[in-house]
């Protein structure tokens, strides 16, 4: 992309200048205007998506609850019922207890919100021959992982500075928490990025290409288990109900966010929604197959790069549209995951803090440890997986490194390690 | 046994940080009502805890001694505001004994009918209420949706849905509207086989059981020393239910019918094969058996109203004419205790020969509940206050009154 | 056991402990001198004939006709009576105990009357006490925690005594 704008301004300066003036592809220039347009894109995708996701859960748990949830504004669903409690939310006031650190209070709605917002720069939504992703890292499972485990520092803030006993418990349980879930959270990521051999997620998704049986769900009985661990894990890093201990508020009042209000409130609240359907598109892509849909519609109608409709050097018409259909299956799949927390925050009561790190120390952590030990053995004796391969799926089924790097299109400055994959 | 902060085998408590004064109410989403804890934490561990009550108190014996026993009716109805039905009967029955008055046949099952609604009622905002505090916001609306049934029934039969005035000195108001006993039959129908989901959503979750199972053990002594009553001292295994043990007066509107006292006897619950089993987990006397009784005891109203409707059927007579406004009680002091949801519930009044009574007395079952709390929660996690608190299931009007 | 039986028993174990009784009550009741109340709740908690382990209710009741025109027929002197009922679980029996006391200490007003308190013998009493010392007002001696329970710490006056008078003012709030 940030050739395409220095290529823009290329043509510019050449057409001013007559010919005298020229910008080099890999000028600053197009590298700026690239990562203004994807904070745009992505800031978008963080807020709508919680536009959605706070509709979405307001209608299941009507569902569940044997009522309608909204209904009026916007017309038949009430879909724009989240857009008009956030126009109220915006003309709230808002209020800061006169106690508070001033400072610390204000920014920490922020810091959540940039923790949540910085994790989708990692996040594929596509993957080769075009990754659709802001920045294609080559670490970018631990890069997600690790930034999500930054939202809790704003928590953390805004329960020290609101000067209320309240908060002080929440964020304290949310730094407990948090912590201690990070580490079977990290161990259970690493088992697809061990089969896959690679961090970057366009390539973890990539090697699951062609029948749904070459998910990593299905690649051994480890596997298998790791992924509910992980959804398990998933939950109680974001602060979902059950582990929504943070919020607690028949114990807390409200826990780290009593006393916030109006806007700033409601940051809290994308963050919340916005890791956790980062965390259901990293489940997604570890071990759903990503962007693959069940069957591999796009690679019968022979859709991928070197398809039809294929001119020049650039992705052909039918990447783009593979890349479309990839995006709305991992959107889907992210929004299940999403959707069955929601149904488990409906439904459970919430742990204690003792059995929320209870669960964690005493039993996801060992469980993920065996199961990576597990997938590991499993990967080394029996590569191929017992699961059923189809011939379609030669790609996945070979080694990744043995299979050659397939070409990646850049799409930033920030050059990709390819000899690390 | 739980941890508490006095068991030396856990070294985690000698590690004790500054220990830190924590209000929770009276503004506080599960303290219901506005109920004010003082919790001394030491971290998450709460070493003590002390009820402030007093907050919704609105003078209802001064209020009472100007008021003739009829014109009272209405403000029994505001102190357990859940179960206002059973506050009516318990005064009723109070004056009642005084004037030792013989209710008709007929207003007698009328009574049983509306007091084991009450009580259903009761229990199910109890149950929801129990739901919310241990985090579960749907079981809530799914017992204020068969409650609302009830109420749609009361409001029938006396045109409200939350402070009825309907059994009064004497009988009722009026007698039930024709055809409101199939009405109560269908819901019987309905509401009965939904129980068995509610016992899929709480009783036998997991989580709950966690939650509840072993938290606030209270030994059937401690009950008696502090006068806890109905579904919290039957949680801790004391057979003991006013409705069988009760005095005559009272125990006479319930004879001729057939009902369980919901206790454990020899490990074992009335007919207890056809509700889940007692986790292992569960200690008798913990906020799980306290829960668990209660939700047996609505099985038991849907009997008893079950045979109240058909015993009222065969029945003749008058339901019972209210007593005139302004009748002369007799020169003396009656006291009675009534089952109502919470326990029991007294009423007293001393009469001095005139209209209005020398001074009236509502002896609350959540008030004594609700002093064994200090006792429960010592030592206890912050999250298990509100469990504890919960399953006594206190109501602030009948407390502070 | 009958309330004459359980009245003969005390007086026989506590000699001039009960000094008045009404049988032909709808509740009879027994009264206690206050001097050896506390005496006689022991004895009715821990005798095993008796065994009186639960304390239902105690109620302070103010005697005090405060309209001059009917003060000549009252048929009382003024006088506060705090009222125990009691029960037994084990032999389902049930008795009523009245203690009889001055309205205000030896007649100094203002100095509320005193009684032993049996929050030692049944935890029930604890709150309750500080209700009817609330209420009511009287002083129960030995009571680990006599505080106003439903008003106000701050609050003057015990309501529900029959001279009582809501106060014009309290903390900027108008009384009447």
């Amino acid at each position: 992309m940030a050739e395409f704008f220095n290529y823009l301004l290329d043509c510019g300066a050449y057409a001013l200048s007559g010919g005298r003036w020229s910008v080099a592809p890999d000028n600053l220039f197009g590298v700026v205007v690239t990562a203004l347009v994807q904070v745009i894109i992505l800031l978008h995708v963080i807020a709508v998506g919680a536009l959605i996701f706070i509709w979405l859960e307001r209608k299941v748990a009507g569902r569940i609850q044997d009522r309608l949830g909204p209904t009026r504004v916007g017309g038949k669903f009430g879909w724009l019922q989240t857009l008009a409690d956030g126009i109220k939310l915006i003309t709230k006031e808002d209020l800061m207890p006169a106690g508070a650190d001033g400072f610390l209070f204000k920014a920490a709605p922020y810091v959540s919100m940039a923790a949540a917002l910085a994790a989708y720069f990692a996040l594929p939504f596509a993957g080769s021959p075009l990754p659709f992703v802001a920045q294609q890292l080559n670490v970018a499972a631990f890069f997600i992982v690790a930034v999500l485990g930054l939202e809790v520092f704003g928590v953390i803030l805004a329960g020290y500075s609101s000067a209320s006993k309240w908060a002080l418990f929440g964020s304290m349980r949310e730094a407990a928490q948090v912590v201690s879930y990070e580490v079977p959270l990290g161990l259970c990521a690493v088992v697809p990025v061990m089969l896959a051999g690679s961090m970057d997620l366009v390539v973890v998704g990539d090697t699951q290409r062609g029948l749904f049986t070459n998910w990593y769900l299905f690649h051994d009985p480890f596997t298998f288990v790791v992924f509910w661990v992980y959804f398990t894990c998933g939950t109680a890093s974001v602060n979902r109900a059950p582990f929504d201990l943070a919020e607690a508020e028949s114990e807390l009042v409200a826990g780290f966010h009593t006393e916030y209000s109006g806007l700033r409130w409601s940051f809290f609240f994308m963050a919340e929604y916005g890791s956790m359907f980062t965390v259901s598109m990293l489940a997604a892509i570890l071990f759903l197959g990503g962007w693959h849909g069940p069957l591999p519609v796009t690679e019968w109608l022979g859709m991928q790069a070197d398809g039809w409709l294929e001119y020049s050097t650039s992705p052909g018409i039918a990447a783009y549209l593979c890349n479309l259909i990839g995006m709305t299956n991992v959107v889907l799949k992210a929004g299940l995951l999403v959707t069955v927390m929601m149904w488990a925050r409906w439904t459970l009561p919430r742990l204690r803090i003792d059995q929320v790190m209870t669960t964690c120390l005493k039993y996801c952590t060992p469980i993920a440890a065996v199961m990576f030990v597990g997938a590991a053995v499993w990967q080394a004796a029996l590569p191929r997986g017992l699961m059923l391969r189809t011939p379609l799926a030669n790609i996945a089924a070979s080694e990744p490194w043995q299979r050659g790097a397939e070409p990646v299109v850049q799409t930033s400055g920030i050059a990709v390690d390819k000899e690390a994959r | 046994m739980p941890a508490t902060i006095d068991d030396p085998r856990i070294i985690e408590f000698d590690v004790r940080t500054e220990e830190m004064l924590v209000n929770m109410g009276p503004q506080h989403p599960s303290t219901h009502g506005v109920l004010r804890l003082v919790l001394r934490t030491d971290g998450e561990i709460v070493s003590e805890v002390t009820p402030h009550i007093g907050y919704l108190h609105r003078c209802a014996e001064k209020i009472g001694e100007n008021l003739t026993p009829r014109q009272w009716i209405p403000y029994t109805d505001r102190m357990d505001y859940l179960a206002g039905m059973n506050m009516n009967l318990g005064w009723s029955l109070c004056v009642e004994k005084l004037l030792k008055y013989e209710l008709p046949e007929r207003g007698r099952h009328l009574r049983v009918i509306i007091a084991e609604l009450g009580r259903m009622a009761s229990h199910l905002v109890g149950m929801g209420a129990y739901g919310l505090d241990l985090g579960t916001f749907s079981p809530f609306l799914y017992a204020f949706r068969e409650r609302e049934r009830i109420l749609d029934l009361f409001e029938e039969a006396c045109g409200a849905r939350l402070t009825y005035s309907y059994l009064t000195v004497g009988g009722a108001t009026a007698d039930l509207p024709h055809g409101w006993t199939d009405k109560c039959l269908a819901f019987l129908d309905q509401f009965e086989p939904v129980i068995a989901e509610y016992h899929t959503l709480l009783t036998t979750n997991a989580i709950f059981v966690k939650r509840t199972a072993k938290i606030g053990i209270l030994s059937p002594e401690m009950a008696i020393d502090y006068g806890c009553s109905g579904p919290v001292t039957r949680g801790s295994g004391i057979d003991f239910d006013l409705r069988r043990d009760g005095e005559p007066i009272y125990t006479s509107m319930y004879e001729g019918y057939q009902f369980e006292v919901i206790c454990e006897r020899n490990g074992h619950y009335p007919n207890d094969h056809a509700y889940p089993a007692v986790p292992r987990e569960a200690v008798l006397g913990d906020c799980w058996h306290r829960f668990y009784v209660r939700m047996l005891e609505v099985v038991q109203s849907i009997g008893l109203i079950r045979q109240a409707i058909e015993n009222y059927h065969r029945s003749s007579g008058s339901h019972g004419e209210p007593i005139k406004l302004n009748q002369k009680l007799p020169k003396g002091e009656a006291y009675l205790e009534t089952e109502a949801p919470r326990g029991q519930m007294g009423f007293g009044i001393v009469s001095r020969g005139e209209a209005i009574p020398w001074r009236v007395r509502a002896r609350s079952s959540s008030f004594s509940n609700l002093a064994v709390c200090p006792e429960l929660c010592r030592g206890c996690l912050i999250a298990d206050v509100p469990a504890v608190v919960g399953s006594l299931d206190v109501v602030m009007g009948e407390i502070d009154r | 056991m009958n309330a004459e039986q359980m009245s003969g028993l005390i007086a026989e174990r506590i000699p001039g402990a009960v000094t008045g009784q009404n049988f032909e009550n709808v509740d009879p009741w027994l009264e206690i001198s206050p001097v050896q109340f506390h005496k006689v709740c022991e004895f009715l908690r821990d005798d095993p004939r008796l065994a009186m382990n639960y304390l239902h209710c105690i109620s302070g009741v103010d005697y005090l006709e405060v309209d001059p025109k009917k003060i000549a027929k009252a048929g009382f002197e003024p006088h506060l009576e705090v009222v125990y009922h009691l029960s037994s679980l084990e032999h389902r029996h049930r008795l009523v105990l009245k203690v009889f006391l001055q309205r205000w200490q030896d007649d100094r007003r203002g100095e509320i009357p005193e009684l032993d308190s049996v929050a030692d013998l049944w935890s029930t009493a604890d709150w309750h006490e500080r209700e009817v010392y609330d209420l009511c007002g009287v002083r129960f001696t030995g009571h680990p925690n006599l505080r106003r329970i439903l008003c106000p710490e701050d609050w003057e006056g015990h309501p529900l005594r029959k001279d009582y008078e809501m106060p014009l003012e309290y903390h900027g709030i108008r009384g009447r």
